[in-house]
C-alpha cells in the first residue's frame, strides 16, 4: 500500500508539471491580454504596466520565474484583483466552495444511492418507474435554469430563504444553492447505483449468499452494495473535485464567494495568473481524490489488490 | 411546542425592537454593484462600480454634489489665473481617518504617484492636462518637475499645460483623489487594507471578502460626519443582472446600479416608482476603419449611416429609454451647446435612403458589385441584435452584405485598438462632463482611441484652437464647428445615445438621477 501510494505520488509529479506547461502556454496563445480594454492605454502606460508585471520579457523566461514561484508557494499576484494576491484569492474562496460542494456531494450520495437502491430492488415496479422518471428530469434540467426557479418560488415568492448573497455562510443561505448543486448529482448517482445493483443481484456471489439464507437485508446491504458501489466511487472522485472547486453557474446566480468563478473571469479577463492558480489547485485536487478513490476500491473490490 | 418556540422567538425580537428603537436603529444601504472591484486604491480603479465605493472613501479637491455637479470637495476654494493655466487651492481644514492632517503635500504627493512610470496606473493619462505630467508619466523628466506645488500646508498650486474649462470638473474624479502619504509608505501595496487603510471621505472600509461583500462604515473624522445619515453600505458584486433584480424585489437590496433591459417592460408595470432610467453621458457608435477601402471613402461612410433607421434600434430593439443619436457629442455635455447633428437628421427616412443609395452608387456599388464587409461586435446580447437589425436595414435597402463577427471583449478591443477590423460596435461614457471628453477620440493625436484613424487638419486644428483659448464661449463654438466636420465625413457612425438604469428602493432618499449616473452616499437617507 504504502508503495502504491509512493508511486503514485511520484507519477503526479510529471502530470502537474505537463498541466501547468500547457496552460501556461495555450493561455498565452488565445488572442488578447490582462490590459486590453475599450479604451487603449498610451504606449508609454502600457509599457509601464507590462514592465510592473514582468510581461515585457521573453515568455519562456517569464515561464521559468513563474514555475520558480510555484515552488516557493507563490502563485503571483492576480493581474486584475490588485488588491489581492492568487493565494489570497483561492484561500478565500476555497473554504465557501468546499463547504458548499462537500454538502452537495454528501447529499447526493446519501440520497442518490438510497434511491438508486431503491429502484433496484423494485425493479420495473411503478417506483422503480417513478423514481427513474425524476432523475432523469434532474440530469435533464440544467442548473440554470433549477437554481433561478428555486430563488424565484423559495426567495420573491415565498420569502422563506434569501435570493443570494453568502451571509459568511450562515445556512439558510447555503440550502437553495447546496439544492441546486446536488440535484443533478443525485439523478446521476441514482442512475448509476440502479444500473449497476440491477447486475449485481443476479451476480453469483449475491446468489450464493441469499443460498445460504442470508436476511435479504444483509444481502443488500453487506453483499450486493458492496460491489454495486464500484462505478459511483470512480463517479465520485472527479464529482467531488467539480463540485468542492466550485461551480461558476451556482456561484454567479447565489452571489457566492467560491473559486468557481474565477475560471471565467479569470479567463475573460486574461488574469494568467489567476487562471493558472486556480487550474493548478483544481488539478491537485482532481489527483489527490483519484488517488482516494483508487484507495476505497481496494477495500470495496478484493479483485483490486495495491501491491 | 413550535409555536410557543415561534411565540418566544417573536417575543424576544419584539423586545429586542424596543430597546434598539429608543437609541437610533443602524441604517444599512446594501448596493448591488454589478462588479468586483479590482482594487480600493484609487489611482488603480478604473470601473464605474469601484468609483461607486472609492467615491464615497476618498475626497478630491473637488467632488459631485447630490446631481453631479462639482462643488468644493477637500478644497474649500480657489483661484484661477486670467491665463486660466494657474489653479491655485486653500484646503479645506480636515484630516484621515486616522487623525493625521490632510495638507498639500499629500496631493502633491498622490498626484506624483500616480503619473510615476513605477506606478503603471492605466488611468494616468486623464490627468495629462496638468504640466509635465505626460513627461514624468513617459520618464522623460523626474516627478518633481510636475507642475504641482505645495505653496504651504494648505495651499496647492496647479499648472496645466492650456487653460483647461473642464478641469474642476476633472479633479473630481478618481485619478484626482489624495491617497495617504504616510500609510502608503509604510505598509506599501497593503495599504487598502482595511487594518491599515485611511480615508479624507465620508467612509472607511471595514471589510473585504472578495466576490462576497465590501463593508464602508461612517468615518466620524469626515469634515462634513453631522450631515452624513447612512452608517454601513454594503457592496455586493453580483453581475447577474436578472439575480441582482431578484434580490432587489426581495428586499435584500436597496439600490441595484444597472438591470437586464430585456426586464424593462416588466419593471416598468411593475416597479414604475423604483425603476430609474435616466440620460447618460455615453455614446453607442460604430466606428469605421478609414485606413483602408470601402471606408476611405466618405461616400460609403455616409451612405451606411444614412441607411440606419436609429429609432427602431431604439424603439423595438433596445425598448429602455435610449435616444437616438445624429451626433457624436450626446446633448447636455458640459461646455458645449447643442451638439452639431449630422445634416441629412431632419430627411425623412425614405429620402435618405434614395440618397444613400446614389452616394453608394457614386462609389461603384450597386447591385452588379455589392458591397462587402464584416461588422464586428463583442459578446453581449444587445450588441448582437443591435448588429442584426443594421446589417439587415443595410442589406434590404442598399444590398450590402455584412458578416457578422463576434469575438469576447478582450480580442474585440486588441482589434480595434490594432486596427485589425472593418466596421466595429464601440462605446464612450465620459470620464468627465465636458464635450471635449467626447470630440477628442476623434483627433489624430489621440492614437490607439481613435480606433477609425479619422485623421483631419481642420478637425485638428479647431480643437487645438479649443484646448487653448480662454474664452469659454469660442471655445464651445470651436467644438462644435469641429463636431460638424466629423459629422460631415462621419468616421465613426452615431446609433445611440446611453441612458443609465438604476433599481432605487422608495425607502431610499436624496438619491437624484444625473447624467453622470453618480450618486454619493453622504446625501442619501433611509426611510
Amino acid at each position: 500500500m504504502i508503495a502504491f501510494l509512493i508511486r503514485r505520488l511520484a507519477s503526479a509529479i510529471p502530470t502537474l508539471l505537463v498541466i501547468i506547461t500547457v496552460a501556461f502556454f495555450m493561455m498565452r496563445v488565445a488572442p488578447g491580454g490582462p490590459f486590453d480594454e475599450d479604451r487603449a492605454l498610451a504606449p508609454d502606460i502600457e509599457a509601464n504596466i507590462l514592465r510592473a508585471y514582468n510581461l515585457d520579457k521573453p515568455l519562456v523566461e517569464q515561464y521559468f520565474d513563474y514555475v520558480g514561484n510555484l515552488l516557493r508557494g507563490d502563485f503571483g499576484p492576480s493581474y486584475k484583483i490588485r488588491d489581492f494576491d492568487v493565494n489570497d484569492l483561492i484561500l478565500a474562496g476555497f473554504p465557501a466552495s468546499l463547504q458548499l460542494g462537500g454538502t452537495a456531494i454528501l447529499l447526493a450520495v446519501i440520497l442518490g444511492i438510497s434511491f438508486g437502491t431503491l429502484a433496484a430492488l423494485r425493479q420495473n415496479q411503478a417506483s422503480d418507474y417513478a423514481i427513474m422518471t425524476v432523475a432523469m428530469i434532474g440530469i435533464a434540467v440544467p442548473n440554470f435554469v433549477m437554481a433561478p426557479l428555486l430563488t424565484l418560488v423559495f426567495g420573491v415568492y415565498l420569502s422563506l430563504l434569501p435570493v443570494a448573497g453568502w451571509g459568511g455562510g450562515a445556512l439558510e443561505n447555503k440550502l437553495l444553492p447546496v439544492i441546486a448543486l446536488a440535484l443533478p448529482q443525485v439523478a446521476y448517482i441514482a442512475r448509476l447505483t440502479r444500473g449497476s445493483m440491477v447486475e449485481v443481484l443476479s451476480a453469483n456471489y449475491v446468489r450464493t449468499a441469499r443460498a445460504k439464507g442470508l436476511r435479504e437485508q444483509v444481502v443488500v446491504l453487506r453483499h450486493a452494495l458492496k460491489g454495486a458501489l464500484l462505478p459511483v466511487v470512480s463517479y465520485l472522485g472527479p464529482a467531488t473535485a467539480g463540485l468542492v472547486t466550485g461551480s461558476v453557474v451556482i456561484e454567479t446566480i447565489f452571489d457566492i464567494p467560491g473559486i468557481g468563478r474565477y475560471f471565467v473571469q479569470g479567463a475573460l479577463n486574461r488574469d494568467y495568473t489567476l487562471v493558472m492558480g486556480v487550474m493548478i489547485f483544481y488539478a491537485v485536487l482532481i489527483i489527490a481524490l483519484n488517488l482516494l478513490v483508487d484507495m476505497i476500491y481496494g477495500f470495496l473490490d478484493p479483485k483490486v489488490r495495491h501491491g | 411546542m413550535l409555536l410557543k418556540n415561534f411565540r418566544r422567538a417573536a417575543l424576544g425580537f419584539g423586545l429586542a425592537v424596543a430597546l434598539t428603537g429608543g437609541a437610533q436603529a443602524e441604517k444599512v444601504l446594501r448596493v448591488g454593484n454589478m462588479g468586483e472591484p479590482e482594487s480600493l486604491d484609487p489611482h488603480f480603479v478604473q470601473g464605474v462600480w469601484e468609483n461607486r465605493i472609492v467615491g464615497n472613501m476618498f475626497l478630491g479637491l473637488t467632488t459631485e454634489d447630490a446631481s453631479a455637479t462639482p462643488i468644493p470637495g477637500a478644497a474649500e476654494s480657489w483661484t484661477i489665473s486670467d491665463d486660466g493655466k494657474t489653479y491655485t487651492f486653500k484646503l479645506r481644514d480636515h484630516s484621515w481617518s486616522d487623525g493625521t492632517p490632510v495638507t498639500a503635500g499629500d496631493f502633491v504627493y498622490s498626484l506624483r504617484r500616480i503619473l510615476l512610470p513605477e506606478t503603471a496606473a492605466e488611468y494616468a493619462s486623464l490627468l495629462f492636462p496638468i504640466e509635465n505630467a505626460q513627461q514624468v508619466n513617459s520618464g522623460e523628466v523626474p516627478a518633481d518637475k510636475l507642475s504641482v506645488r505645495a505653496v504651504d500646508d494648505k495651499t496647492l498650486e496647479v499648472k496645466l499645460v492650456g487653460p483647461t474649462p473642464f478641469f474642476l470638473e476633472q479633479l473630481t474624479h478618481y485619478t484626482a483623489f489624495p491617497v495617504p502619504r504616510h500609510l502608503i509608505e509604510k505598509h506599501g501595496q497593503a495599504w487598502t487594507k482595511p487594518e491599515n487603510i485611511a480615508v479624507n471621505g465620508p467612509y472607511t472600509l471595514k471589510n473585504w471578502v472578495p466576490n462576497d461583500q465590501i463593508t464602508l462604515i461612517r468615518n466620524d473624522k469626515f469634515y462634513d460626519a453631522a450631515n452624513v445619515k447612512i452608517d454601513t453600505v454594503v457592496y455586493y458584486p453580483q453581475e447577474d443582472r436578472t439575480a441582482v433584480q431578484k434580490r432587489f424585489r426581495a428586499g435584500e437590496i436597496d439600490w441595484a446600479a444597472d438591470f437586464a433591459s430585456d426586464q424593462f417592460e416588466w419593471l416598468k408595470s411593475n416597479l414604475s416608482d423604483e425603476t430609474r432610467v435616466a440620460p447618460y453621458l455615453g455614446i453607442y457608435y460604430y466606428p469605421m476603419n478609414l485606413r483602408k477601402p470601402p471606408f476611405d471613402d466618405k461616400r460609403v461612410r455616409q451612405a451606411l449611416s444614412m441607411a440606419i433607421d436609429r429609432e427602431i434600434i431604439t424603439d423595438k430593439v433596445l425598448k429602455t429609454g435610449e435616444l437616438p443619436a445624429y451626433s457624436f457629442v450626446p446633448p447636455g455635455a458640459g461646455g458645449y451647446g447643442n451638439p452639431s447633428m449630422v445634416s441629412w437628421m431632419d430627411e425623412p427616412y425614405s429620402a435618405r435612403l434614395e440618397k444613400a443609395k446614389a452616394l453608394l452608387a457614386e462609389a461603384g456599388y450597386g447591385p452588379g458589385n455589392p458591397l462587402k464587409f464584416t461588422l464586428s461586435y463583442n459578446t453581449s446580447e444587445n450588441h448582437k441584435r443591435i448588429a442584426i437589425a443594421i446589417a439587415s436595414m443595410w442589406k434590404q435597402h442598399l444590398g450590402v452584405e455584412t458578416e457578422l463577427f463576434n469575438s469576447e471583449v478582450k480580442v474585440h478591443y486588441r482589434a480595434l485598438n490594432s486596427a485589425d477590423f472593418s466596421i466595429a460596435r464601440a462605446g464612450w461614457i465620459a470620464d468627465y462632463n465636458d464635450a471635449q471628453n467626447f470630440l477628442y477620440l476623434l483627433e489624430t493625436r489621440t492614437g490607439p482611441n481613435n480606433y477609425s484613424g479619422f485623421s483631419n487638419s481642420e478637425f485638428d486644428k479647431l480643437m487645438v484652437e479649443a484646448g487653448t483659448t480662454g474664452d469659454m464661449d469660442m471655445r464651445s463654438s470651436l467644438m462644435a464647428k469641429a463636431e460638424a466636420i466629423a459629422m460631415e465625413e462621419q468616421p465613426v457612425i452615431p446609433i445611440y445615445y446611453y441612458v443609465s438604469k438604476n433599481l432605487v428602493s422608495d425607502r431610499l432618499t436624496g438619491w437624484e438621477p444625473n447624467a453622470k449616473d453618480v450618486h454619493r452616499v453622504r446625501y442619501m437617507d433611509l426611510k
